[in-house]
């Protein structure tokens, strides 16, 4: 089995960070009842020797000691780092997989991307060296990092290209969370852009996720526990955005949102670390979903958002959940993915559900939904018997839509707002190494890649006809 | 003489296992000695301690699934895998045909090697091998072209008979097609025989003759194993001279597979009942053949919504087109009926030359093999395995999709990262274009 690396930057970045650990470690307690270290839990964890010297490493199969994080810290101030240092993950860490500073970014991409990228270059190369060298076979990297900053931005997507110059062949899956419209950092939109044009060319897969969205989905969640209407209590442990069962005891503000993200990563990566009839490898998704090296943007969509507590009808609850997974109110990001087109799609189904239900939902959707002429039938599928907590069966779905078009044509325009009146711009000019042509170069790339989303939309709806066949001399 | 198996990727280790499980509990069935012994012989052998251990190599690149067959069989308590005979790595094949073959296949090329060799000098006489995988994934598909491409060059006087699983049409992994394509066009100048048993069509049958609400992969799994079980199993053929032939891979291709054209094959079996059923069931071998000899003319894959009306055309007639009346021509079929009375079936209807292409005689077209012996709880059972145009629809269907993908250049970048080039997918097309052109062509 492999082992992912997971690479958390800024604030934002070990905020979801830090969820995600909890969520794993719950949801492998919830798996793993005989307290061995079996090789789904090495996949995110090592397993260390409990005594004080040094912590050597203990072997698949031996007894649970103490579980480190397969992770590496990064921030330009300590609050946050901090904070998890001295709650109950501080064991999952050590020192040596973290970085900090003290004075942050001040929200400039320039300043976390050039100047503590420089600065901190050797340390994080050896940090990840560190980290990796403790796999013995390492696949991926996760990055998680918000775009709007300075830290997650501009260091996030330094660490970027510095996992591809010094790991070219581990994937790169990075979750980026875009800033809303509404977002309060004034200059959000020219880190965001700086920072697409980083993803666009060293990501292999980017999942991107906007905080409004993810308001969104914890409101409803919360007006339907609130709701008071009978039969509508919501079980326990079973929201998507619950940490319930977790280590973290009380929940503070921004855990609900981020638990979202955190169980969108621990869904990616079920069909790697457990069994299922049909597996589905993390390097299978990019292989399958990315038909064309620059658009590897994935919507994610998490059905379902809560289990009610009382169980009703297993089948239509079931179909039920794949209808939700192509609804509007359960992507990620703010986008009608029906509307646009369909270039591909995975389904990662866990819990107990056969290739039947997977193949009649299919087919009962498929009419509704509109792919590209040169993959009609654009599924891919996992299925994984290992229910998440709390749930007897989740989905996740991936596409690859021209629904991100939207998104990121907004992007542009905030940015070209600001940018015509060059506002803010001198703060980011000062900063060593930076330039103007950072910015144009940037968003050139941000236009070619609305470009080539808006030639495949072009395409929808047209009756494409079948490329004329090889012909045989008979 | 025995088969030795090399089962690869997902696909290919779990349908292995159950193949393995329908042919061990078959053999030990009842008091039945002779056929007992030719069935252990040819896939198990037995340890110093009595326990049968199969005659197969596990191949997958990574672990999960291998573990979980190994494990099922030991379980079983009948029959296990050999301790050593498998191998994994870490990290599958990411559903990347050139992963598979151009970097994985290499990688492993002497590791496999040895263990097929130990297997196969296991074998008093080898009778063949037997490779068995799906065309849609990575492992299976690429790493078991290379593997089969290995064991040619290994094994040159061998038959090497490749069993296929190909997907859902709708989707299982989006690159499939080109997995699909690759695979085939390949093993076509490799492998013997092309075995193929469709998921749609299983799929089917699980849901219509089986009544399954909630139809698995270990429910298609099983009906795959049921079927290729019913050909492999010990049979008494015109060779074999009054004794279970001791040459099934070798009579298999040299009854159907007689120009190197022509080599896909499918197989249908009657009858296919829950088992819940079989016990109020009545079957006799008239009604089962007529059936079958209507399934295999108008290219039903299962004995429920037969067209009747479908006839072969008259002398005079014949037609040569891929949307034809909807008449199956055969270019060779090969009748395998097992169970009580079995003497007595009237096997005339295949023999009549308008199912066939003019340029071979029935009696060389037709072939069939007997056995008394009632197979897999089946008081009767009929299998044909056909070489015929009943795979030309969906083949033709696979190459299409993949060509239009192919003509927008989706997903190239995937594969051309791992050394394929433009070049070998159009080599590839041509080569499966040629194919469905020979069948399109039977008349």
């Amino acid at each position: 089995m492999t082992q992912s690396i997971v690479v958390q930057v800024g604030q934002c970045g070990n905020q979801v960070g830090c969820r995600f650990w909890d969520l794993a470690l719950r949801e492998h307690a919830h798996v793993n009842k005989n307290g061995l270290y079996d090789e789904a839990l090495g996949s995110f964890f090592r397993n260390v020797d409990s005594s004080e010297s040094g912590g050597g490493a203990c072997g698949i199969g031996g007894r649970i000691q103490r579980l480190k994080a397969r992770a590496v810290l990064v921030d330009m101030e300590e609050g946050v780092v901090n904070e998890i240092l001295q709650g109950p993950l501080r064991e999952v860490f050590d020192s040596t997989q973290l970085l900090t500073d003290v004075s942050g970014s001040g929200n400039n991409w320039a300043v976390g991307h050039m100047t503590y990228g420089s600065a901190y270059r050797e340390q994080i190369v050896d940090k990840l060296r560190k980290a990796a060298e403790h796999c013995d076979c390492l696949q991926c990297f996760f990055l998680i990092h918000s775009m709007g900053g300075g830290t997650g931005s501009g260091l996030g997507t330094r660490v970027l290209g510095l996992l591809e110059e010094e790991f070219p062949e581990v994937c790169r899956i990075v979750s980026s969370i875009y800033p809303s419209a509404e977002d309060d950092v004034v200059t959000s939109p020219y880190n965001s852009v700086l920072a697409m044009r980083e993803l666009t060319e060293h990501a292999d897969c980017v999942l991107p996720v906007e905080n409004q969205s993810l308001v969104d989905i914890v409101n409803k969640i919360r007006q339907m526990s609130h709701g008071g209407k009978p039969g509508s209590a919501i079980k326990r442990d079973s929201a998507v955005i619950s940490g319930q069962g977790g280590l973290s005891g009380a929940e503070k503000p921004f855990d609900a949102m981020n638990n979202i993200v955190a169980n969108l990563l621990l869904n990616i990566t079920s069909s790697a670390r457990f069994d299922g009839s049909l597996n589905m490898d993390l390097n299978e998704i990019a292989m399958n979903l990315v038909p064309f090296p620059r658009l590897h943007y994935l919507v994610p969509s998490l059905t379902p958002l809560y289990t009610l507590a009382d169980v009703s009808v297993p089948t239509r609850r079931l179909d039920q959940m794949f209808s939700d997974a192509f609804s509007k109110d359960h992507q990620l990001i703010r986008a009608d993915p029906k509307r646009c087109l369909y270039l591909a799609c995975a389904l990662m189904v866990r819990g107990n559900v056969q290739v039947s239900d997977l193949r009649r939902n299919i087919e009962r959707l498929k009419p509704s939904l509109p792919f590209v002429s040169w993959n009609q039938e654009g599924w891919k599928t996992g299925l994984c018997s290992v229910p998440p907590v709390g749930h007897s069966h989740s989905l996740l779905a991936l596409a690859n839509n021209t629904c991100v078009k939207p998104t990121f044509m907004e992007l542009r325009e905030r940015f070209t707002k600001l940018y015509r009146k060059k506002a803010h711009l001198h703060h980011y000019l000062h900063v060593e190494g930076m330039e103007q042509s950072f910015f144009s170069e940037a968003l050139g790339s941000l236009s070619s890649l609305i470009e080539e989303y808006h030639q495949l939309d072009a395409t929808k709806g047209r009756l494409v006809p079948d490329a004329p066949r090889l012909g045989i001399a008979t | 003489m025995s088969i030795v198996t090399v089962q690869l990727g997902q696909c290919g280790n779990q349908v292995g296992y159950e193949l393995f499980d329908v042919l061990c509990s078959d053999a030990l069935e009842g008091q039945r000695r002779v056929y007992s012994a030719a069935g252990c012989e040819r896939f198990f052998y037995q340890t110093t301690r009595g326990e049968l251990v199969a005659r197969a190599v596990l191949i997958d690149m990574e672990p999960k699934v291998i573990n979980q067959s190994m494990s099922r069989a030991a379980k079983s308590g009948m029959w296990r895998y050999g301790e050593t005979a498998h191998f994994s790595q870490k990290q599958g094949s990411g559903n990347n045909w050139a992963n598979g073959y151009c970097v994985h296949g290499p990688r492993h090329r002497d590791a496999v090697e040895e263990l097929v060799r130990r297997e196969v000098e296991r074998c008093d006489r080898l009778a063949g091998l037997m490779a068995m995988m799906s065309v849609a994934g990575g492992t299976g598909s690429g790493v078991g072209t290379y593997v089969t491409q290995c064991l040619r060059d290994i094994y040159p006087k061998s038959f090497i008979l490749n069993h296929l699983t190909w997907p859902y049409g709708t989707g299982e992994v989006i690159v499939q097609n080109y997995n699909s394509v690759l695979t085939q066009a390949h093993l076509y100048q490799l492998s013997d025989a092309i075995l193929v048993h469709e998921n749609d069509t299983v799929h089917r049958i699980c849901g219509q003759l089986l009544n399954i609400k909630h139809i698995s992969f270990g429910d298609v799994n099983r009906v795959i194993a049921h079927q290729l079980g019913s050909v492999l199993q010990p049979a008494l053929t015109a060779d074999s001279r009054g004794l279970y032939g001791r040459n099934p891979l070798g009579e298999l291709v040299s009854a159907l597979a007689c120009h190197p054209e022509y080599k896909l094959l499918s197989v249908c079996t009657i009858p296919q009942v829950p088992s819940v059923s079989m016990a109020y069931s009545t079957f006799s071998w008239p009604s089962m053949l007529k059936h079958l000899r209507q399934m295999l003319i108008s290219n039903t894959k299962m004995e429920e919504g037969i067209d009747w009306q479908v006839r072969p055309p008259a002398g005079s007639e014949r037609t040569r087109s891929l949307a034809g009346s909807g008449f199956n021509r055969s270019l060779a079929n090969l009748l395998v009926l097992r169970g009580k009375d079995v003497y007595s079936a009237e096997t005339g209807g295949f023999e009549d030359p308008a199912l066939y292409t003019s340029w071979l005689s029935p009696e060389e077209a037709f072939n069939s093999w007997k056995s008394p012996v009632p197979f897999n709880k089946y008081e009767k059972c009929a299998t044909l395995v056909s070489n015929s145009q009943a795979l030309l629809r969906p083949l033709d269907n696979m190459v299409g999709k993949a060509w239009n993908m192919f003509a927008s250049r989706a997903y190239i970048h995937q594969y051309i990262k791992f050394g394929i080039s433009e070049e070998d997918f159009l080599d590839s097309f041509t080569c499966i274009e040629q194919v469905i052109s020979s069948y399109s062509q039977l008349h």
